[in-house]
């Protein structure tokens, strides 16, 4: 390099030149994760979704301590009026009204978030599982197990997804909400393989698997340390896009009268199919704030979802 | 010439081109690089330059192992590289490195540079000094010490090629394969590297293959170039040599294509434009390769392949038929008509794509 | 009276949950008639986002575009989007650097060279047609009559770029911006296309605006040279004087760091520290001091501007290169 330069400048301008080029490059040591946190809390989409959800699951945890009565109780006050075409609407003590059955309909709603985000989370947890381990595999080893996997997904996903779950049901001898978490489980098992094992065959072509390669790091580093981290971003959106699908899809065969036949569990969709349509001439609300709480949870979901995708994408930074 | 480090032995590096549904059929090959022999010195740069599509980093790669020569011979430093495989393989590219193209994407986005250089040396079982030489190969790079904590994303272009090269340097290598080192990078930017990657050889007394297509910037750093066509070697010279006697009449139309930035030899320049593109790698023209867009192609050319030969005594090699009669002026150019290439998958496989690795995970 | 006059070119990125990015920062030059000017820079200096704007070619949203572009006397900036439409393609023609993605894949050729005519000249299908196999062949496409029903991935890099200049000539515009139209080809096909640019120009009298950050395009290509650095233009000269005596220290620098093919080897290359992000904000002294070696105190703490030079350019420094004086 040159003599002059920055030496020969006085000394504080050279200060003014550091502290201007300062204020524009960044603080360091920020990975890309947190980077992408930093813009989703940012994201006022995303910031709606995710109090939709933390709403729903505060309700959901806390429903003994929300919920005003016992959702399986029927109140004399609510029986004696109940006829087959007149359900009473809000009394005193009951701000929604009474079920059919003269239960408390807000508490049985309360409790339906409960046992509608369990079913879902656990549905799409374990279908998320499955598919990561079965697509880690498929793209880690390759081979005849990779065709083996691929082709059985294959199978899955040439079915339609209800279809299948309603056979799954079918097949059980006894439907309880297993069956239903089971069934909606296994319908996601192939898009999250297929999905995490496209994004690993990206990584293994990819320049930076290459440099490791090149490294000489061993196999199983390679994928654990680099393949499967980044392919994971992928699986991870589409699992928060699950969520809601699969409480649809529960809240869809609880309607079709597939699932739980116990009639003293509160769900969402067994509310809607069942209450909300035998009745939906005498009191439509029964069906009304089933459906509002399931499109609104689902809509959480979606909204985190896409927000944490945006986030996500490299182009979308900064 | 002094001691040989590495050479190759008419090396192949052959993609079958697969199709089918269910069972994938081998339909053809593209012949990405098909017959090249050569020899680096220890502590010389050897310059590859050619096209996109020429094979010049299949070769880097397959000399690395890193895509599988189909046949040929490498030989560093005495031992058999191909004869190495599993665990002894992995071992053996601690001495053999690589510095990519695109320090964005040949750099995982989700580790910090620390462990993006640790990694190396956790693989070959060298942490133990391992902040030391982290410090001292930072050092020799030009990074400060605080870059360790910081992720790839955080630096600028130039920045995150030196951590490239630090990555490569970190493991102590004889051998760096350097491809494209410097053209995903802006001009001013550029001299930074290319004088980095000097001053490291004269410290560390590297040996390198650069790869580029760049003929000014080959020409700069190289102590010998080969010029690559098709898959194969055309000709080979000392840096200087090539520029002044050039003998393969592909090497002329690429020294002349080259811009230079001066309005007063631009404009008294004489441009040899070639016709048409580069042919297909899966169907190449029999013969010499370079015979569709030579002017000086004669009927031999489509009969007989021309091989690589020592021109003279100064050891340049050129795999040209009429080398000494273009040279002399005997051989008078004519004008060629540009045939149509259609550009399909499979050059595009040849161009960019690596097809499926190897010794990468599968059983 | 110039065909082209950009005056105090501006363009402001707002983007959400950002700060605003001045990507374009006062840009001003002017196109002569049949005159080839050159836009040079590094990658973020401003150089395409300034042709895209000239174009109107930016999106209304999020970006702010202010100054004027008078073409013919007339300000493309307050043109209505449906009347600047009739203006691009008929007076103005743009290349732009990836060819396969400015043509559309699933139209052959003949009909998106033919669609241009029909379009600004009225042409019916087939004589637009017959008149599309001539540029094809006019811009040196083999067998021109068959290329008319080739689809665009039919063709090799080069020949796509080919086409698409004989689509932005097909209305002989008076100005064809080329952006970065050849960093995507090999150097021998380079060669071919900008010596096929350089007699289409030569030939029609088409002004033209090249954008490129190759300094060595732009020697054999530009009568005048605009270099840009962090969105304003910090030298303009004829390109003789540039090369020969470049008056910017970062024009220098550039200038020195690039290898040449025909210089002798062995000299060390000379270097510009930093990179192109490390940068001051123009209104508080020179984008470009902090990687100067030329810094002197003036260069800080005000604006620093661009001033007419005797030699018909403009520089924008404090303390220029000096010019060498005959002994």
């Amino acid at each position: 390099m040159t003599s002059g330069g920055i030496s020969a400048l006085s000394d504080h301008k050279r200060r003014r030149i550091d502290e201007l080029i300062s204020r524009t490059s960044e603080t360091g040591g920020v990975s890309l994760l947190r980077d992408a946190g930093r813009r989703l809390v940012r994201n006022p989409t995303a910031v709606v979704g995710a109090v939709i959800i933390l709403l729903f699951l505060v309700i959901a945890i806390f429903a003994p301590l929300v919920a005003p009565h016992d959702p399986v109780q029927r109140f004399p006050e609510l029986t004696q009026n109940l006829t087959v075409d007149s359900i009473p609407g809000a009394t005193a003590g009951h701000p929604l009204g009474s079920d059919p059955l003269g239960r408390d309909f807000a508490s049985r709603m309360i409790f339906g978030a409960r046992q509608t985000l369990f079913v879902g989370v656990l549905a799409t947890l374990i279908g998320l599982l499955i598919g990561v381990l079965l697509g880690a595999i498929a793209g880690a080893v390759g081979g005849w197990l990779d065709v083996l996997i691929m082709r059985l997904t294959d199978v899955m996903l040439a079915l339609p997804s209800l279809l299948l779950a309603i056979t799954l049901v079918a097949l059980a001898s006894r439907s309880t909400q297993w069956t239903v978490i089971i069934a909606v489980a296994v319908v996601n098992v192939p898009i999250f393989a297929r999905l995490l094992r496209g994004s690993m065959l990206a990584q293994r072509e990819s320049d930076h698997v290459l440099a490791a390669r090149a490294l000489g790091v061993k196999r199983h580093t390679i994928v654990l340390r680099h393949m499967l981290p980044n392919s994971l971003t992928a699986v991870i959106v589409q699992a928060t896009l699950t969520f809601a699908v699969a409480i649809l899809d529960a809240a869809a065969l609880s309607f079709l009268g597939l699932g739980d036949p116990d009639i003293n569990r509160a769900e969402w969709g067994l509310m809607l199919g069942v209450d909300g349509v035998r009745y939906f001439e005498v009191r439509p609300e029964l069906a009304y704030f089933p459906a509002l709480a399931i499109i609104l949870v689902a809509l959480g979901f979606t909204l985190l979802g896409e927000s944490i995708r945006e986030a996500l994408d490299p182009k979308n930074r900064r | 010439m002094t001691d040989t480090l590495v050479s190759l032995d008419n090396l192949k590096v052959h993609f079958p081109i697969k199709s089918g549904l269910l069972f994938d059929r081998t339909v053809g090959h593209v012949y990405a690089v098909d017959g090249v022999s050569l020899s680096i010195a220890r502590g010389q740069t050897y310059g590859l330059v050619g096209e996109s599509g020429c094979g010049k980093s299949t070769l880097g790669r397959g000399l690395l192992r890193l895509v599988e020569p189909t046949a040929g011979g490498i030989t560093f430093d005495g031992t058999d590289v191909r004869a190495l495989s599993g665990e002894r393989l992995r071992q053996f590219r601690r001495r053999m490195q690589m510095v990519f193209q695109d320090p964005m994407s040949s750099l995982d986005p989700r580790q910090s540079v620390e462990s993006l250089l640790v990694e190396g040396l956790k693989a070959h079982g060298l942490q133990a000094d391992a902040s030391a030489r982290l410090r001292s190969t930072l050092d020799s790079v030009g990074l400060p010490v605080s870059a360790l904590n910081k992720y790839p994303h955080e630096f600028s272009g130039g920045q995150r090629q030196r951590i490239g090269i630090a990555r490569a340097l970190v493991l102590g290598p004889e051998l760096i394969v350097a491809d494209e080192p410097v053209s995903a990078l802006d001009v001013s930017i550029q001299a930074q590297v290319v004088n980095l990657l000097d001053d490291l050889q004269e410290s560390l007394g590297l040996t390198y293959l650069v790869i580029a297509h760049d003929l000014a910037v080959i020409r700069h750093i190289s102590d010998t170039i080969g010029v690559m066509y098709l898959g194969a070697l055309v000709e080979e010279a000392g840096a200087d040599q090539l520029y002044d006697r050039p003998l393969h009449p592909y090497t002329r139309a690429l020294l002349s294509a080259v811009p230079i930035p001066d309005p007063q030899v631009e404009d008294q320049r004489e441009r040899m434009l070639l016709a048409g593109d580069l042919p297909s790698p899966a169907n190449p023209p029999s013969g010499c390769r370079f015979r569709t867009r030579c002017p000086w192609s004669q009927e031999r050319c489509a009969s007989s392949r021309p091989e690589l030969r020592v021109f003279d005594a100064s050891g340049q090699r050129v795999a040209c038929h009429y080398a000494e009669q273009i040279l002399s002026g005997e051989l008078r150019p004519h004008e060629v008509h540009a045939e149509l290439v259609r550009p399909d998958s499979d050059s595009d496989v040849a161009g960019e794509l690596i097809p499926t690795q190897p010794d990468l995970p599968t059983p | 009276m110039p065909l082209l006059d950009v005056r105090d070119l501006s363009v402001v990125f707002n983007r959400r949950g950002t700060k605003p990015v001045t990507a374009v920062d006062g840009v001003s030059f002017t196109v002569e008639p049949g005159q080839t000017v050159g836009l040079v820079g590094e990658s973020g200096c401003g150089k395409s986002v300034t042709s895209l704007a000239i174009m109107g070619l930016l999106p209304r949203r999020g970006n702010k575009v202010t100054g004027e572009v008078r073409f013919d006397d007339t300000d493309l900036l307050k043109l209505r989007p449906q009347d600047l439409r009739d203006w691009r393609g008929r007076d103005i023609g743009m290349i732009f650097q990836d060819p396969l993605s400015s043509l559309n894949p699933v139209l052959p050729l003949g009909i998106q060279v033919a669609e241009v005519l029909e379009r600004h000249q009225g042409r019916t299908r087939q004589a637009a047609l017959r008149e599309a196999r001539g540029l094809l062949d006019a811009v040196g496409i083999p067998d021109p009559q068959r290329r008319l029903k080739d689809y665009p991935h039919q063709l090799s890099g080069g020949m796509r770029q080919r086409a698409l200049i004989a689509i932005a000539l097909a209305c002989k515009p008076r100005l064809l911006i080329a952006d970065e139209p050849t960093t995507a080809l090999d150097v021998t096909i380079q060669a071919q296309i900008l010596t096929l640019l350089k007699e289409l120009v030569d030939d029609s009298g088409t002004a033209l605006v090249m954008i490129t950050h190759d300094l060595g395009v732009v020697a054999g290509l530009c009568d005048t040279v605009n270099v840009l650095y962090a969105g304003k233009v910090v030298e303009r000269a004829y390109r003789h004087h540039l090369f020969a005596e470049p008056r910017h220290p970062y024009t220098d620098g550039l200038l020195q760091s690039v290898p040449r093919l025909d210089v002798d080897r062995g000299r060390r290359l000379h270097q510009i520290r930093g990179s192109v992000s490390d940068n001051i904000p123009w209104p508080e002294g020179c984008a470009f001091a902090p990687r100067c070696d030329r810094v002197i105190d003036d260069c800080i703490g005000s604006v620093v501007p661009l001033e007419p030079t005797f030699r018909g350019g403009a520089l924008r420094c404090a303390n220029p290169v000096p010019l060498e004086v005959p002994a």
